[in-house]
């Protein structure tokens, strides 16, 4: 069918930090392939019925979705190096349209994928050591983590080790590839909970003792969906050596209670809010029965995987350099940018960038080729060859010399690449919706780029300050509706396209669930209903009140009467 | 698999629809029994044969999907199906959408 | 019924009993909870016990009466429905069983590596079952990030790099 790829190392650049493959984790991606390829074959020739294929497609990233098939691409912990973008963008040219999108879980998606093109997509992956397994299915899927790891200030333990270690525990785990449902973990190593540990199925926090050892806080059952709920600490410290067997304790527990008839009942969530207390009873029993020694992390497997993230060579440089305090001055769309897209970094001199997937009527995490091969050469000409995927489908440059961020900001302008808009209005998180998805009850994406063309206006954003809005097209919440100060969610009224609104969702240390405010609005009302909240707020709120504190503060009622208030 | 998640009983006339296993696009059962990537190829039936979906190993999950006939073409009635015959709402070249931004 | 072993059709010596039938003096499998039931009764048996394991059914069940059974059977329902790989690995791994493990009901070939890698030893497949296709199967992926089967610990963390050391 294609010829064999040569299994030879990609060049990566060569301060891009990264998990490295070995000539074994390339043979089994090789192996993985050659798989995938028989259970192509055999759906062909007819030997396996759909139903029996599906799940199997599922757990190699491959949707059938309302206009095409859709390939999910694993981005681990939303971590690539320049060499790997640039191949994405060879993809999204050679097998797509041309793009790709990213996505919530971090990962890429590319659109109009063909079943007869998706081995060939498998090995260009491959070559640059990527791959789409378990992107999508009941099992472990991407695991995710902190997009500034490895750069910011707060950083107590590097995520990116453990969140490798979890990538390769759970690789085809034998026993947890057929879970009751997905399954999804984020780790963070700052006190600062920027992973969203609370809505995930595992939520990891690493953290030190005292002592400086590493170890763990174990939050479970947290997730969106049709049954939004917030996790469970089940665990202030799990010991590092501790760390997979505790893992594998939940897991256990899950795949023997989880309940499978109800795909609406058959995430942890449910499980852990019936079981109560008595789940952590459960988990560690189990914990308890699994011997330590076997499943106790090796210090030396730490270390090694470790040394993959060792900080990059960065220079000794001192913070706010002249010709940046002075390219700030002279330049106000320059220092507009620099307020919002940037975050401190721990080397002095440096910035991590935030690199706006969101243009003002755009499609919000799209990226056209041409994008990523710019990209990736910027990276490599200011990051060490480093690209990070966010949560919010924005892309990130971790290490940027502060000296450096006036030329990137101009290679950036040409590229649509330059909004200053990062944690504003038209910073928006949207699933493909109904466009797209064939789950959809409604579209997502055109309510998004209303709404940012509606607020397109800078001081107008600036005015508003941080707001997180976040679009789903159905109750999968893929766009993470619930833990948005304003969430949307498109539903299916009698087959017209509804949206409903919720109201005083966040996340972080402080998550919370967002409420429903009232009925619907129509696809034509939804984005006045938006601003009416806005203005509200902006009316109300007291000095350095976010949206989601003054919704706090006042609650739903005044929100509620702007709204509904008879014309 | 595509079909929509809750179905009633037809109650107008309908086409069967579904992807292709090769490629995933989307298929419309024509006249002559050959699945058509063109709705106007489309075979109508009564509303009454929607139960009887048509099963072609080339073809994933097929479905009945209800329409309206103008002038003799059929246009699905909700607004998904328009979807899968029109491609996305929005302009999804980013190429394209710059272009037609600037 | 077909049985599979190693990745070849293998005969199958055992007798599924029913649960008001007589326990012939044959290899024979009878429900779990029969077999406790009768516990007493069939310690003096000579000839080899098989009993089916329900998936919802923990293995710790089976302690009582562990040591004189030959043989599990394990039931997937559907083959999304994994709770049979928990139940073998526990058996194997905590439990210590050393005899048959067989996974029955609606398996797939593309499930056989990793029933193998928990414990399973043998399938129960369909009339016209072809074996290269489960034992081509069984064989594409060879590398693991946990460890192959080992009767003594199955499934301990990331033990591909320590065999890289
Ligand atoms: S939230 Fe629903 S519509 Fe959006 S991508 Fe997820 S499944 Fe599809």
């Amino acid at each position: 069918m294609n010829a064999v790829t040569p299994v030879g190392a990609p060049r990566h650049p060569e301060h891009a930090r990264l998990y490295r493959y070995d000539a074994i984790d390339r043979a089994f991606l090789q192996e993985r392939i050659a798989e995938f390829r028989g259970q192509v074959q055999r759906r062909i020739d007819g030997a396996l019925t759909e139903d029996e294929f599906k799940p199997l497609r599922l757990m190699n990233g491959l949707y059938l979705q309302l206009h095409a098939y859709m390939l999910r691409v694993a981005i681990p912990y939303g971590l690539l190096s320049s060499t790997q973008m640039r191949q994405l963008g060879m993809i999204a040219r050679r097998w797509d349209r041309g793009f790709g999108h990213f996505t919530t879980r971090q990962n890429i998606q590319f659109n109009w994928t063909k079943l007869e093109d998706v081995c060939a997509m498998l090995e260009a992956l491959a070559d640059v050591d990527m791959h789409a397994i378990q992107t999508s299915g009941n099992c472990i899927r991407n695991v995710t983590t902190d997009e500034y790891a490895g750069a910011a200030c707060d950083e107590v333990v590097d995520p990116r080790i453990y969140a490798e270690i979890l990538r390769q525990w759970s690789t085809l785990h034998p026993e947890f590839t057929w879970l009751p449902r997905k399954f999804k973990i984020a780790v963070t190593g700052s006190p600062q909970d920027r992973v969203a540990a609370q809505v995930h199925d595992i939520g990891v926090l690493a953290k030190r003792d005292a002592g400086g050892a590493v170890g763990f806080e174990v939050w479970v059952g947290g997730g969106l969906g049709r049954t939004p709920l917030l996790g469970t600490k089940i665990r202030d410290w799990v010991p590092e050596a501790d760390f997979l067997r505790f893992m594998e304790a939940v897991l256990r527990v899950y795949n023997a209670l989880g309940q499978r008839e109800n795909i609406y009942r058959a995430r942890i969530k449910i499980l852990v809010r019936d079981m109560g207390a008595e789940f952590a009873g459960a988990v560690e029993r189990e914990f308890a029965a699994i011997p330590r020694d076997p499943y106790a992390l090796d210090p030396a497997i730490v270390a090694a995987i470790a040394a993959h993230f060792a900080a990059p060579p960065f220079a000794a440089l001192a913070d706010e350099p002249a010709t940046y305090v002075r390219a700030r001055r002279e330049n106000a769309e320059f220092a507009a940018w620099t307020r919002n897209a940037l975050r401190p970094h721990r080397a002095p001199g440096y910035a991590s960038v935030t690199i706006s997937l969101k243009p003002i009527g755009g499609i919000p995490g799209d990226a056209s080729a041409d994008q990523m091969e710019a990209l990736a050469d910027l990276a490599e000409r200011y990051s060490f060859g480093e690209i990070r995927v966010t949560h919010s489908q924005n892309l990130v440059l971790a290490h940027v010399r502060q000296e450096d961020l006036f030329t990137l900001w101009q290679a950036l302008g040409p590229l649509g690449l330059a909004t200053p808009n990062i944690g504003l209005v038209s910073d928006i998180i949207a699933c493909p919706g109904m466009d797209y998805c064939a789950l959809a009850t409604a579209r997502s994406i055109p309510v998004a780029q209303r709404i940012s063309e509606r607020f397109a206006r800078l001081d107008r954003q600036l005015e508003i300050g941080e707001l997180n809005l976040n679009i789903s097209g159905c109750i999968n919440a893929c766009g993470h509706h619930h833990v948005g100060h304003i969430g949307i969610l498109g539903v299916d009224k009698r087959g017209e396209e509804v949206y409903q609104i919720t109201l005083g969702g966040n996340q972080g240390n402080d998550a919370s669930i967002g409420e429903l405010i009232g009925p619907a609005f129509s696809y034509d009302a939804v984005v006045d209903a938006v601003e009416t909240l806005l203005r509200t707020y902006v009316d109300r709120r007291d000095p350095g009140e976010r949206f989601v504190d003054t919704y706090r503060r006042l609650g739903a009622v005044p929100f509620r009467e702007a709204l509904y208030a008879p014309a | 698999m595509s079909s929509p998640a809750k179905l009633r009983p037809a109650t107008a006339p309908v086409v069967f629809t579904g992807n292709f296993l090769s490629d995933g696009r989307v298929a419309w059962l024509a006249g002559d029994g050959t699945w058509s990537p063109r709705i106007a190829e489309a075979r109508v039936f009564p509303a009454e044969a929607a139960a009887r979906v048509p099963q072609d190993p080339r073809v994933v999950g097929p479905y009945a999907v209800e329409v309206d006939l103008a002038a003799g073409l059929p246009t699905p009635r909700r607004f998904r199906e328009r979807l899968r015959v029109t491609g996305p709402s929005v302009v999804a070249e980013p190429a394209l959408r710059l272009a037609l931004a600037s | 019924m077909p049985l599979l072993e190693n990745g070849g059709l293998v005969a199958d010596p055992w007798v599924a009993v029913a649960p008001d039938a007589p326990i012939p003096d044959a290899p024979a499998i009878i429900g779990h909870d029969r077999a406790l039931a009768e516990a007493e009764a069939l310690a003096g048996r000579n000839t080899p016990l098989g009993v089916t394991l329900p998936n919802d059914v923990p293995p710790e069940t089976l302690l009582p009466i562990l040591d004189r059974l030959s043989l599990v059977v394990l039931d997937l329902p559907k083959f999304r429905d994994g709770r049979a790989f928990t139940q073998a690995r526990t058996l194997r791994e905590r439990h210590g069983f050393r005899g048959e493990i067989r996974a029955a009901g609606h398996v797939i070939p593309d499930q056989y590596a990793a029933l193998l890698r928990c414990g399973v030893t043998t399938v129960a497949v369909p009339e016209g079952t072809d074996p290269t296709v489960w034992d081509a199967a069984r064989r594409v992926v060879s590398i693991a990030y946990q460890p192959r089967l080992d009767p003594t610990a199955p499934l301990a963390g990331l033990r591909r790099r320590l065999e890289l050391a």
